[in-house]
């Protein structure tokens, strides 16, 4: 909350000048399902934090968490500048016609254009956290094993619907060979035998996605799992092989437990493919060298990056975490959270005196006056006086 | 210009694996008379003019130039080699602003003197030595602002590298306003080339001398591939804005933000707002007038009004007031002489509309100093308005000319109470010889930026950042604000690949054990983390 102290220039060095944070004032907050306290939570902690009254729209859809939210949560907070307000797409288009100070959005691409379209009519800030699908890079050169490990262990956590997972597996027919039967056994060792059974694989969230993700299974040629329940809206920890770019599983964000394997010939067609797309939420590279994964950082866009590992980096406060084109804007986490429910105030204490010493910028003007206000100005190189 | 051997219809993304829609042969068109408008000649040839085609109606819309198309894609294709992304490409634009300057100074200052009136005093200070203010201040900083920043770990990370990396946005547009023509470009452009983008620059064409300069040139002094003017009115730029940028910073009003934030949204594109508002500035009984006099009066009236931080209008006491205007008009009088009109040191409003606006102000309460103005010159006298009712056009909208209404209020609450009931402004000024009186303004009012007992000096220091809040704007710039706003900050983590026993304890199946350790290690140097 402390104000920041900037630095002056010579015609400035008698004043006070520092950045104030401020509240924005009334700030929004939509939430989404798949993390549904996490992503109401922590984004509430900075809003909070920044001194502001906040107006919270849990995601309808994961219902347990919401009625929580709904009914438990306000006992804990001071009730005057905090709300709850409950709703389906409609009435999220509803309130999203009156005028808020800043919008924090978590959700698809789709609906944060609705969003930033409604907060456009009123100029209002907003935070998009979106999503997209994340490439995953597996080199020639590594470990099948460890890599099996780490990138399952990200693609089946909360049973796939999670932004930052993995989404496709870009990798070469060699190594597909490599990679299929390591994944198996990394699958077995986690879930057992009967991932249905094991208490630490999740569910689809509800009959719609379920439905969209069984569709999916269609596409190319199960090489893992595959199996599906409707009654328990399970799907097995799957991988797709032999995928075509243009099939429904390479067309949206998958957010479920598939992993489909694309192959590529080298890294740079990797990197070509990944091009070609939306800039993703995250990107993932294994490599056992450091030049590859160093290439795909650089030449490539996304909202965070990790080289052999999954989301680690989601994990670390210091780190921000946001999207870039498709993906989102704006960014959140530790201080990044109150940096961006705060609005950034440009402040100055000029001396009610002195008037003597501002002179020199009073016209009329002879050319001395010119000549000491650019040296003046030239001082710690800065603008204007 | 050639007609072009077939017209493209614009396509989404610009870098697409889509197949292009290309026109059926036998709708192509005859050039009209005049040639197809290419960029930069609108002002001169103007639009097509509608031409019968075979295929009707839709063809013919199909076939309307979008001329920013080839611009674009061709920037865009220049961006995705990598050329930008160099220091040392980088630099060298950067320096080739900074000779732009220097090698065409006269060519700028006359330019500001036609479209504005601005005498070299004010062109050098607030146009020239601004933007190659910042120009120096990159070029010293560019690598330091380039290198990634590191981050602390917590102890599951320990053996990796953590860190922020600066990366282009890519395809960056730039709408500058008329009012301050040159540094409003340069400024961002700077910003926008120090992070490494390609720019599209689209200047005001209301300042049409600086226009004419920014489209000549300007580019010569910039590698054109990666870089290039875009001219037109509202309609162009409502076509430009159809297309897909990466990012956009737009200088203007706020009626104009929400259609430029509109177009942005649907190609979920993050933008910068540096709008406009009414900007209250409080004048407390405890203050030397004539002190106060000086330096609202010189913000108020440098550029002729046409600023966007400037005072907007002024709150005191009626006891105040009949101490400030006295000394306003000796103030006025010392700065432009007993006939302001043949002062070289005061602007003229920028055109006939603005003009037209303005002088219709003129009626609002009473005048009590000033009030004159010559249509022939597009001159108005520095003015103050007085017995002024909230209601009059003259509180309605930001003034943006040498008008200065003072409205009377009995108290600092009545002051914070009249500013609260508004928009928030951009900047915000109050004058006290309390500090108390000054603090209490701040405190309970917001705006863009503050200044207390002085004007718009705060925005001129290039370690504060510049932006509004609510309706005057979003997103900030100036100095490393710039080159932050222009760069995606991306979260990198670099692991190992080996140590694969390190990882064990997250994976499945789980014990409440592991789970201990695991929180444990995500503890960063104390604080607690979120879960892995």
């Amino acid at each position: 909350m402390k104000d920041e102290p900037g630095s002056t220039n010579l015609f400035t060095k008698l004043d006070s000048v520092f950045i104030r944070k401020e509240p924005f004032g009334l700030v929004l907050i939509i939430a989404p399902w798949n993390y549904p306290v996490n992503l109401v939570l922590v984004p509430l902690v900075g809003a909070l934090a920044a001194g502001n009254c906040v107006v919270l729209k849990p995601s309808e859809i994961s219902q347990g968490t919401e009625k929580v939210l709904a009914e438990v949560l306000p006992q804990y907070l001071d009730q005057s500048c905090f709300a709850v307000v409950l709703g389906g797409p409609q009435e999220t288009g509803q309130l999203l016609e009156h005028k808020f100070d800043y919008i924090f959005f978590t959700g698809s691409p789709r609906v944060g254009r609705i969003v930033m379209t409604a907060a456009a009519k009123h100029l209002t800030p907003v935070t998009l956290e979106l999503g997209g699908k994340n490439p995953c890079y597996v080199d020639d050169n590594c470990d099948p094993q460890t890599v099996a490990n780490r990138v399952a262990w990200f693609r089946y956590f909360n049973a796939g619907q999670t932004c930052v997972a993995p989404d496709y597996v870009l990798c070469s027919p060699e190594m597909q060979e490599r990679l299929l039967p390591a994944l198996q056994s990394t699958i077995t060792r986690f879930y057992g035998d009967d991932p249905q059974s094991s208490p630490n694989l999740g569910r689809i969230i509800n009959q719609k996605q379920f439905q969209r993700l069984r569709a999916l299974l269609g596409c190319g040629r199960v090489a893992i799992g595959g199996q599906s329940d409707e009654s328990d809206r399970y799907i097995a920890p799957t991988v797709l092989v032999d995928v075509q770019e243009t099939e429904p599983v390479m067309q949206e964000e998958i957010f479920g437990p598939i992993l489909p394997i694309l192959n590529v010939w080298s890294v740079d067609e990797a990197i070509e493919f990944i091009n070609r797309r939306e800039k993703p939420l995250a990107l993932y590279a294994f490599s056992n060298s450091s030049q590859v994964v160093n290439q795909m950082l650089e030449r490539t866009s996304s909202g965070g990056f990790a080289g052999n590992d999954g989301f680690l980096y989601v994990s670390l406060l210091s780190v921000p975490l946001g999207g870039v084109g498709h993906s989102g804007m704006g960014r959140y986490h530790g201080k990044f959270t109150f940096d961006t429910f705060s609005h950034h105030r440009t402040c100055m204490f000029a001396p009610s005196g002195l008037e003597k010493l501002k002179e020199i910028r009073y016209p009329p003007y002879a050319d001395w006056n010119q000549q000491l206000l650019r040296w003046g100005m030239g001082s710690k190189s800065c603008t204007l006086l | 210009m050639e007609a072009p051997r077939e017209v493209v219809v614009k396509s989404r993304l610009a870098v697409s694996s889509l197949p292009r829609a290309r026109v059926r042969p036998e709708a192509k068109a005859t050039p009209p008379p005049g040639g197809w408008p290419w960029v930069g000649h609108f002002l001169t040839a103007g639009l097509p003019g509608r031409v019968r085609q075979p295929g009707g109606r839709a063809a013919w819309q199909s076939l309307r130039m979008d001329p920013f198309e080839d611009t674009l894609r061709r920037l865009r294709e220049a961006f995705h080699t990598g050329r930008t992304r160099s220091a040392e490409f980088r630099a060298a634009q950067l320096r080739g602003l900074g000779r732009f300057l220097q090698e065409n100074k006269q060519l700028l200052h006359d330019a500001l003197a036609q479209d504005l009136h601005k005498s070299a005093f004010e062109s050098e200070l607030s146009e020239v030595a601004i933007s190659q203010g910042e120009i120096t201040l990159a070029l010293r900083n560019l690598r330091a602002w380039m290198k990634d920043e590191r981050v602390p770990k917590n102890l599951a990370t320990q053996l990796d590298s953590t860190f922020i990396r600066k990366e282009p946005f890519g395809l960056v547009l730039i709408i500058a306003p008329w009012n301050y023509p040159l540094n409003l470009t340069l400024v961002p452009l700077v910003g926008a080339l120090a992070a490494g983008n390609c720019v599209v620059l689209k200047p005001s064409e209301i300042s049409k001398s600086i226009e004419k300069v920014l489209a000549e040139v300007l580019p010569r002094y910039l590698d054109e591939s990666c870089f290039a003017v875009v001219l037109g009115g509202p309609q162009e730029t409502g076509q430009l804005l159809e297309h897909r940028f990466d990012y956009i910073f737009f200088t203007g009003s706020p009626r104009v933000g929400r259609i430029v934030m509109t177009a942005a949204a649907k190609h979920l594109t993050p933008v910068t707002l540096e709008l406009g508002g009414k900007n209250p500035c409080y004048v407390d009984d405890n203050c030397d007038p004539q002190t106060v006099a000086n330096r609202v009066a010189w913000f108020r009236y440098f550029n002729a009004g046409q600023t966007c931080v400037a005072p907007d209008y002024v709150l005191c006491s009626p006891e105040m007031q009949e101490r400030l205007l006295p000394a306003l008009q000796s103030t006025i009088t010392r700065f432009y002489g007993d006939n302001p009109q043949s002062s070289p040191n005061l602007g003229r409003i920028i055109n006939q509309k603005q003009f037209q606006r303005l002088r219709a102000l003129l009626g609002c309460g009473h005048v009590a100093i000033g009030g004159q103005s010559d249509e022939s010159d597009r001159y108005i006298a520095p003015t103050v308005l007085v017995d002024v009712q909230e209601t009059e056009p003259v509180m309605q909208e930001e003034i943006f000319g040498p008008i200065l209404p003072i409205l009377n209020v009995r108290s600092v609450d009545e002051a914070i109470e009249f500013i609260n009931r508004r928009e928030k402004p951009l900047a915000l000024y109050a004058f006290s010889n309390s500090s108390q009186v000054v603090k209490r303004v701040l405190t309970q009012t917001s705006s863009g930026g503050f200044c207390g007992n002085d004007g718009f000096m705060h925005m001129t220091l290039a370690s504060l950042p510049f932006g509004g809040v609510g309706a005057s704007g979003m997103g900030r710039y100036h100095g490393k604000f710039s080159f932050d706003t222009f760069s995606h900050h991306r979260a990198c983590l670099l692991r190992r690949p080996g140590m694969e026993k390190l990882n064990a304890l997250r994976y499945p199946p789980h014990s409440p054990r592991r789970l201990r350790v695991l929180l444990v290690a995500m503890e960063a140097r104390g604080c607690s983390c979120t879960l892995l």
